[in-house]
């Protein structure tokens, strides 16, 4: 039973922001809020649970590296957490090209929650409450605080809903379901009803999750062994390097076989997705094995990676294997799957379902465009993944604080970061699925390195409040440093004497004819500013995030350049703003359909009217010469 | 701020003759100093002043111009301006344009001169209300010709070009986003190998895209012949009887008229030229040397030939131009005594030579008929392909092409570079946005899409 009218009380005057969730998005809001001198109150359902990973036990990886990067660049606190709790560590796509490097570490799940819990109690102007929060209350179109399902009434100016997968959830497997939150929480039941009774529409998504199995059960010797990379790269620009290079566990790759198929074929009719019972919709970037089996038949064998979920346990993560089949299914399919035959199932597979929002309802500062002083971060906005979520927390948090203090929120655009595209996306185009980030999304992506994210964000960071001076200027410093090397290697002129002769061959570089430029010489596919160490006589030392990015801003000039063109196009637009009070029914050029899509998304821009689905480029001309 | 230079004929494609090519953006003055010939150069000229000169490609005399320079701000589109005020007719204004677009500007959308006089603030509410049902209109129109001229197999073949790019493209893309799924590793050799065909495929294209314009802007036409061999006679028959607009631009006869005429089912922009011949009379030469230059850029070459006259060496001459060309050739006056024969013509031709021959009288309106079966056979079955592949007319979409060949060459440099994987798909995906916009399509979540449906990512 909810609470009776005589257990409602007041909490006045304590607290300036309430934070519902105290997942990722939940504890970067918190934090930030927090931080920036704002007394912030974070409800969860289990202080147990704070930063809980309940799916991959990893943080980062393509893209999503990205994400902690500039999380941390802009004074976040993922990157940080995850350099002090990461059991093994990759950077990705090594061998490609710099913009599509991605650091992926595997956590200790059980440390790093712990880690988060701990960054949190000991953050000034913060409390936790464990506490289902069930009313949004407002007044007028802005929010006026929350109500707990004891009845109390917590006052404030501004809420962050960092919900997740909480809200009504439900788990499934076969035909067994569980209405719970992941791993067997508390859900959220009351929130959703508060939220549409605000005018808000609801979505309901579907995501899952593959079984945890007993490490002592598992024959390794039968799988090919994943070890982490011999030189550690931290997260977090604030981490010495040398403090990550410790001792690191390895995963495990198998694969699954014909016989796992055919477990699978002749079961899908008790799979809960394929009979209907699962009524929310799933994501195409992480299917679960039954779908993957189903959607690719010609595929003879699918990767299973065997990760461990931390050191002080013995659960190991089925990775490419989430399901929402029978458990008896599940048994079977696993085990024969080689050196799971004797696989023990700790947690069973289960696919989850939650309420969640069509973030179209949002300004791209997350602030509830319907609802004054309501920001929304996270898995609750429709996207997936721990670092997505982490990134919309961090920037809800710090716009929460903004409206606060009278200023203007903080939009990353799509040329600044990846979390300006993905929020950008998730605002602006329709979306029936969880979001994930994805390189390919990122129109500009040489330019949204993650080997840049401090000089692409750190400065907006350090104007918000998160940023320290200290950091500010020895980023300064290294900006500083870049350009003067830069400027000296391009005008460093390399002569054909033997010596250089010599180098150009032992790195398979055609000789020089005449004279040229070290810089010249760095472009070649071949070469790099560090092999040509030898010939550059007059190099200063520089720390190697220095020389990285000469490298790389040397090496592909042409590239960077072409891009930096299309953004100085892409920024007109999105400089060509729309005043909030046009009414599209009145143009009449435009038509039907780009009216009906405008005015439910109301773009701030040309440029993100532009990238509504539904809205040709002829509208958009209509729409250029109509304003003024 | 800098914006690209565009250009376009900003007057409508009629057969009137005259048509103004307008360059707007920063590098107007300098992409006009680039083909214009006159006494001073474009960048040097006073603001709002005008040029007497030529239009010069490649060496070779295009038209001969008035030239309008307009300098920032006090222009329509607030930008440097320049306007080429053209008179030869619709095939030489778009030479002009193909030109000017070969030299550092590009093809102007639909409305874009007034969208960006509308971004400069040249523009007040009011007046661009006024201007909105256009832009809106001609939108429309650029994209309904575009897809409904589009039809069969050249649709088709985009799509299929676009195809193969998205799903190079979505693999490694995936691989990118999955790297431990999926390796991309030496992927470089499959994609250039598809790369270089998508190239040819393109080349294909792009040169069935002149045909193309035949179609939907006609077949540019050349009357050749001696003076008075009927070549006037001839046009004003072809033209009389729907729309007798003969254009003549400076009063003269040895100046070239074009008229745009119906024969049958075909649309012909016909040229007629002063006579050809041997003269000293300096105007009379540019004319015919004008005359013996669109010979031998035309579809069609109509040779008419007094057959009351004897041949002689002009008629040599005349051969000597149009010998490699698609033509006609027109054994006039039949009406009168006939001293030529189609077997003397054949002899001087040589045995293998099918060049049609066909006795008409242009007086008495003989033998037109034959003439339309003739040039019908000729470009729809015949010589010159004349079928659905060549529906590619406009330069926008002609443009596209070549910008989305020159994407694909990017690519494969790339790949010989030995660039990283993931550079390829920068250019792949501008050459899928080019051919997007010749059938209309946005790119919009299309990668994303292709990722999904196509290739299995992991978790």
């Amino acid at each position: 039973m909810k609470y009776s009218a005589n257990s409602v009380w007041e909490n006045k005057d304590e607290y300036d922001i309430a934070v519902i969730g105290a997942g990722h998005a939940g504890c970067e809001a918190a934090l930030a809020s927090a931080r920036l001198g704002f007394k912030t109150v974070v409800f969860t359902v289990s202080v147990d649970s704070i930063a809980l990973m309940p799916c991959n036990p990893n943080i980062g990886g393509s893209s999503k590296g990205h994400l902690v990067r500039e999380v941390d660049a802009l004074g976040g606190e993922m990157g940080k957490v995850i350099d002090r709790t990461f059991i093994q560590s990759k950077m990705l796509n090594q061998s490609k090209g710099p913009a599509v490097h991605s650091l992926r570490a595997q956590a200790d799940k059980a440390d790093y929650s712990r880690a988060m819990r701990q960054v949190l109690e000991a953050q000034e102007n913060l409390d936790i409450r464990q506490m289902e929060v069930t009313d949004i209350l407002a007044e007028d179109g802005k929010v006026t605080g929350v109500q707990t399902y004891s009845g109390a009434i917590y006052c404030c100016r501004a809420v962050v809903l960092c919900t997740g997968t909480y809200l009504r959830a439900r788990c499934i497997y076969g035909d067994v379901s569980a209405d719970t939150g992941p791993n067997g929480l508390q859900r959220a039941n009351h929130l959703t009803d508060s939220l549409k009774s605000l005018g808000i529409n609801m979505y309901r998504f579907k995501t899952g999750t593959p079984a945890r199995i007993d490490r002592t059960s598992i024959d390794f010797s039968k799988m090919e062994e994943q070890k982490g990379d011999e030189r550690v790269v931290p997260f977090s620009f604030t981490t010495n390097p040398e403090d990550v290079q410790i001792d690191q566990v390895s995963c495990w790759l198998t694969y699954t076989n014909e016989t796992t198929h055919e477990i699978i074929r002749k079961n899908l009719d008790r799979s809960p997705l394929f009979s209907g019972a699962i009524e929310g919709t799933g994501p195409r970037y992480c299917p679960s094995i039954e779908d993957k089996v189903v959607k690719f038949p010609d595929k003879e064998r699918h990767q299973v990676f065997i990760e461990p979920e931390g050191i002080h346990t013995n659960e190991m993560y089925i990775g490419g294997m989430s399901s929402s089949l029978p458990e008896d299914v599940q048994y079977a399919m696993y085990r024969s799957v080689p050196g799971l035959e004797n696989a023990k199932i700790v947690r069973n597979a289960y696919a989850i379902e939650y309420d969640c929002i069509d973030a179209r309802q949002l300004k791209s500062t997350l602030e509830f465009k319907n609802i004054e002083g309501l920001f929304s971060g996270g898995q609750f906005n429709g996207s997936s993944g721990y670092e997505e979520a982490a990134a919309q927390g961090l920037i809800a948090g710090i716009n929460a604080a903004r409206k606060l203090q009278g200023k203007e929120g903080i939009v990353i655009d799509r040329s600044q970061g990846y979390i300006g595209v993905l929020i950008d996306d998730l605002v602006t185009k329709e979306s029936r699925e969880p979001y994930r980030m994805m390189t390919s999304r990122a129109e500009y992506r040489l330019l949204l390195r993650q080997d840049n994210a401090d000089m692409r964000l750190t400065k907006i960071g350090y104007e918000v409040g998160l940023i320290s001076q200290e950091r500010y200027d020895r980023l300064l410093e290294k900006e500083r440093m870049i350009e003067e090397e830069i400027r000296r290697v391009e005008h460093t002129n390399i002569g054909t004497s033997e010596k250089v002769q010599d180098i150009l061959t032992k790195y398979g570089s055609t000789p020089l004819n005449s004279g040229t430029t070290l810089a010249e010489l760095i472009r070649r596919p071949e070469l790099s500013y560090e092999k040509l160490e030898e010939i550059d006589s007059g190099r200063p030392k520089l720390p190697y995030d220095v020389v990285e990015q000469v490298d790389i801003n040397i090496k592909y000039e042409g590239y960077i350049k072409r891009q930096m063109r299309q953004v100085e196009q892409f920024k007109k637009l999105e400089n060509k703003k729309i005043p909030q009070d046009i009414n599209y029914d009145e143009i009449p050029s435009l038509r039907i359909e780009a009216k009906q899509k405008l005015n439910q998304i109301r773009p701030v821009s040309i440029g993100q009217a532009s990238r509504i689905s539904g809205v040709s480029p002829a509208d958009v001309s209509v729409l250029l010469v109509y304003l003024k | 701020m800098k914006r690209e230079t565009i250009a376009a004929i900003s007057t409508g494609m009629t057969s009137s003759g005259i048509g103004i090519v307008r360059i707007s953006g920063e590098d107007a003055l300098t992409v006009a100093d680039r083909i214009y010939r006159g006494k001073n150069r474009i960048s040097d000229a006073q603001s709002h002043t005008i040029h007497y000169g030529h239009i010069v490609d490649d060496g070779e005399t295009l038209d001969e111009v008035l030239v309008m320079v307009m300098k920032a701000p006090r222009t329509f589109t607030g930008e440097d301006t320049v306007e080429i005020n053209c008179h030869g007719g619709t095939f030489v204004i778009k030479r002009v344009l193909e030109s000017i677009l070969k030299n550092g500007a590009r093809a102007a959308e639909p409305g874009e001169f007034t969208k960006r006089a509308f971004l400069n603030g040249k523009m007040d509410l009011s007046q661009a209300e006024a201007v909105i049902d256009v832009i809106n209109s001609e939108s429309e129109y650029a994209l309904q010709s575009s897809i409904s001229q589009l039809k069969g197999s050249i649709k088709n073949k985009i799509s299929d070009i676009r195809n193969k790019i998205i799903y190079h493209t979505a693999f490694i893309e995936t691989a990118l986003d999955d790297p431990e799924h999926i390796s991309v590793d030496g992927y470089g050799i499959t994609l250039k190998k598809v790369s270089e065909e998508i190239i040819k495929e393109l080349e294909k294209l792009i040169q069935s895209s002149d045909n193309g314009r035949v179609i939907k802007e006609g077949i540019h036409t050349v009357i050749v012949g001696k003076p008075n061999a009927g070549k006037s006679s001839l046009l004003n028959v072809l033209a009389g009887h729907e729309r007798a607009i003969v254009t003549d631009i400076e009063g003269t006869t040895r100046d070239i008229l074009e008229e745009q005429v119906r024969l049958g089912e075909l649309t012909l922009n016909v040229i007629d030229t002063a006579g050809i011949r041997q003269t000293e009379d300096v105007i009379e030469k540019i004319g015919v040397d004008k005359a013996q230059d669109y010979a031998r850029k035309a579809d069609l070459v109509i040779y008419v030939v007094d057959a009351s006259k004897e041949l002689d060496e002009n008629d040599e001459k005349i051969w000597n131009l149009i010998r490699d060309k698609n033509t006609v050739i027109l054994l006039n006056k039949s009406d009168l005594n006939t001293v030529v024969t189609e077997e003397m013509i054949r002899k001087k031709m040589g045995e293998k030579n099918k060049i049609p021959v066909i006795s008409i009288s242009a007086k008495e309106e003989q033998g037109i008929k034959e003439l339309e079966e003739t040039v019908k056979t000729m470009f729809l079955s015949g010589t010159i392909s004349f079928n659905d592949q060549i529906f590619i007319s406009n330069a926008r979409q002609k443009n596209a092409l070549k910008n989305a060949k020159e994407s694909m060459k990017k690519v494969v440099k790339s790949i010989d570079d030995g660039m990283p994987e993931d550079f390829y798909s920068i250019d792949l995906m501008d050459a899928y946005e080019e051919l997007g916009s010749i059938t209309g399509e946005t790119a919009g979540e299309d990668l994303i899409n292709e990722i999904f449906s196509k290739f299995c990512m992991g978790k």
